[in-house]
């Protein structure tokens, strides 16, 4: 393990986007996104969740896919999908992190999302792990240890020390170009951070969300759960905004759309929700024709189909987006809590 | 504010008890006391889970154009700014008026949590209303702040706490602080501007915009039964902003489709998640209403001529208009 202390974040800041891009947390106008990290701007490592997950560096909210030009009665097709350089993605979050391993099940799986890979392999993803949890946090819920993030390589910022361990090949190489910024950790220092994680993991213990439990959610219960009457109440509030797909680390569903350029066509993909009306929408028409069946797309996909299909995996990381931004404070605790087991009630 | 809540629930109750009512549309209690979830309620027995204090912001007149198609009556709990939006739907013929008891409701301002988080206060897991003073129980040990500190953009811009319709109304008695504000101030400070730093305020604004869609649901005035931006045949049809411009527009059509219906209720910038103050554009468009055809307050009546859907011989002439969108 490495230290390096916080005083001196910007020289390494500075030596990573030498020859990279580097994103990280960076408030802009009030609000915290991952953006690209440059001398002048506002870096905001105490922010915990960002608007918009980091997913947008791997499946970004747009992008081009191929592109057609007609010519007469000749069509020819143009490859143009956006180029994906090196980028170095910093101050991830567990939960976030953890989002990307339920992305690959489904971009990396056969066949293959060669968009998506494309970025995951010119990607490497610096964690930090937690000191602060909020309220809406959930992420021990489904195994994820805030104190200690995934990643290539995992970051931990104890009073004015930042802690650095590469966890992969990949954060091991990347950290070997850089090591010269470090100095060694040595065993008080694991001590410390020892110390700063039990601490962490006590306000984690009693954080209110933490003992909510999944019991219920699994794949024999997929028609119990499907036909309860209870999703018609817990629709009813919902105005199908798609907020909480939109900032949602895990939602994966994209559209592909052909834009008329008057001189051919830009085809391109750009992220949807299960709680638009056009969703699903097919030649025939749309088989999910009302609100109640849309939010119940949501829940069931993250709780019953994709561990169904996914060796148990949920789709859901805890991070408290939805908890925190739906306009009607309408979110997963709140239909787990009503679906689930008595115990959460 | 738990006196009032009171006094509102033993009306619900009682009115839903004596048939007057069949059904109740209110909030529901959430997880952590400030995040309610606006629900109906079916019955007296139900009433254990409706609450009313300063965290019930939404709107609740935007459900009433589904709900007033139902069968039966629906009492809706109307705070002085909801009632406006009532009366512009009735206007636009989208609410049955005969299927809906308005109980309005009295209002002290509603809280913004996230101007409470913004004053540092993190895992907030209860928050106490006493008087003025809000006491914030976190996981990071109790806090307190004044409540004036923390309302919302659109309270803090209040259009008064009169109610502009309602059946019955229910009051505490008690003195209800009247706020002073001049809700154009920002607009002209926007309008001082040369347009060049009016284009970097909105493009620093605008960048940040998800196209989550959730200022235009929430939005009691868009209710169009299919939006043009969803609509696969109006070429604008898009789920994401794939570049600027679209950025730009999608709020700019927004604003120009809800003008001179928009009651200024402060929904929209309330929802935004990335607090993008989309009351600005509202607003603007509303002082130039003021200004070229007088005085005009969305949802004030029910069945007064709008003043874009009106001609007076008073009307200014084209060419002021685009003087007054031009260079300063
Ligand atoms: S659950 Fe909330 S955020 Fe999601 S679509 Fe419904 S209202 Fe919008
Ligand atoms: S469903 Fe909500 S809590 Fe779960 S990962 Fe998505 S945004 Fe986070
Ligand atoms: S604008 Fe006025 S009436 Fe409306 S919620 Fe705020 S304080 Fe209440
Ligand atoms: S609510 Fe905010 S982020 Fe969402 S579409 Fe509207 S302006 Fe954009
Ligand atoms: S545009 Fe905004 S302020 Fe105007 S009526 Fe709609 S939600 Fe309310």
């Amino acid at each position: 393990m490495y230290k390096i202390s916080t005083d001196h974040l910007t020289e390494l800041f500075s030596s990573i986007s030498h020859d990279r891009a580097l994103y990280m947390p960076i408030e802009k106008n009030g609000q915290v996104q991952f953006d690209r990290w440059m001398e002048d701007k506002k870096v905001r490592l105490d922010a915990l969740n960002t608007v918009k997950s980091p997913k947008d560096l791997f499946f970004p909210q747009s992008e081009n896919i191929v592109a057609f030009k007609i010519k007469g009665k000749n069509i020819s097709i143009i490859e143009n999908r956006d180029e994906s350089e090196p980028f170095v993605v910093f101050g991830v979050r567990a939960c976030d992190a953890a989002s990307f391993d339920i992305l690959d099940m489904v971009f990396l799986q056969d066949p293959v999302d060669t968009y998506y890979k494309a970025r995951r392999d010119n990607g490497i993803v610096v964690t930090l792990a937690c000191s602060e949890p909020e309220e809406t946090c959930f992420c021990s819920v489904f195994g994820i240890d805030a104190t200690n993030p995934s990643g290539d390589i995992a970051t931990w910022i104890v009073d004015d020390m930042l802690y650095w361990e590469s966890l992969t090949e990949k954060g091991e190489r990347f950290t070997e170009t850089i090591k010269d910024l470090f100095e060694s950790a040595d065993f008080l220092d694991e001590e410390a951070l020892k110390s700063h994680k039990e601490d962490v993991e006590k306000i984690i213990e009693k954080l209110p969300l933490h003992d909510l439990s999944l019991d219920g959610f699994n794949s024999e219960a997929m028609d119990e759960k499907f036909n309860s009457p209870k999703w018609e109440e817990l629709s009813e509030a919902c105005i199908g905004c798609g907020t909480c797909t939109f900032i949602c680390p895990t939602c994966q569903c994209y559209d592909i759309r052909d834009y008329d350029t008057g001189q051919g066509i830009q085809r391109f993909r750009c992220w949807d929700s299960c709680m638009y009306s056009d969703f699903t929408r097919m030649a025939h028409g749309n088989p999910r024709t009302s609100q109640v069946e849309r939010f119940r797309q949501r829940f069931m996909h993250k709780l019953i189909y994709f561990p169904t299909n996914n060796d148990g995996v949920y789709s859901c990381v805890g991070c408290g987006r939805c908890v925190a931004k739906c306009p009607v404070s309408m979110n997963i605790v709140k239909v787990i809590k009503a679906m689930g087991v008595d115990e959460n009630v | 504010m738990q006196r009032i809540f009171g006094l509102i629930k033993d009306r619900v109750g009682a009115l839903l008890a004596d048939g007057t009512v069949d059904r109740v549309i209110g909030w529901e209690k959430g997880e952590f006391l400030y995040d309610h979830t606006p629900a109906i309620f079916n019955a007296e027995d139900d009433l254990v889970d409706l609450v009313y204090d300063g965290f019930c912001a939404s709107n609740l007149s935007k459900y009433l154009i589904d709900e007033s198609k139902k069968d039966g009556k629906i009492l809706a709990l109307l705070k002085p700014c909801d009632t406006y939006n009532f009366n512009q739907l009735i206007k636009e013929h989208r609410i049955n008026r005969d299927n809906v008891y308005v109980l309005g409701i009295e209002c002290r301002g509603m809280l913004d949590i996230d101007k409470i988080r913004a004053l540092g206060i993190k895992g907030i897991e209860k928050v106490e209303e006493q008087g003025d003073e809000l006491y914030i129980q976190t996981i990071y040990g109790d806090k307190t702040c004044k409540r004036n500190e923390v309302l919302l953009e659109k309270c803090i811009n209040c259009k008064g706490k009169e109610h502009v319709a309602y059946d019955e109304l229910v009051t505490s008695g008690e003195d209800i602080p009247q706020v002073e504000s001049n809700r154009f101030e920002d607009v002209e400070k926007l309008e001082a501007m040369t347009s060049d730093e009016r284009f970097a305020f909105w493009r620093g604004e605008l960048s940040k915009c998800i196209r989550c869609n959730a200022c235009r649901n929430v939005c009691p005035i868009c209710s169009c039964v299919e939006c043009v931006f969803d609509n696969k045949d109006s070429v604008v049809a898009s789920k994401a902003n794939t570049d600027e411009f679209e950025e730009n527009l999608f709020h700019i059509i927004r604003a120009f489709h809800v003008a001179g219906r928009c009651t200024d209720c402060g929904e929209c910038s309330r929802v935004c998640p990335q607090g993008i103050p989309l009351h600005l554009l509202n607003r603007k468009i509303i002082k130039d209403i003021n200004e070229f055809y007088g005085e005009y307050q969305a949802g004030q009546d029910t069945n007064s001529l709008g003043p874009l859907t009106d001609f007076t011989k008073e009307d200014v002439e084209p060419s002021i208009i685009t003087e007054k969108g031009g260079e300063k």
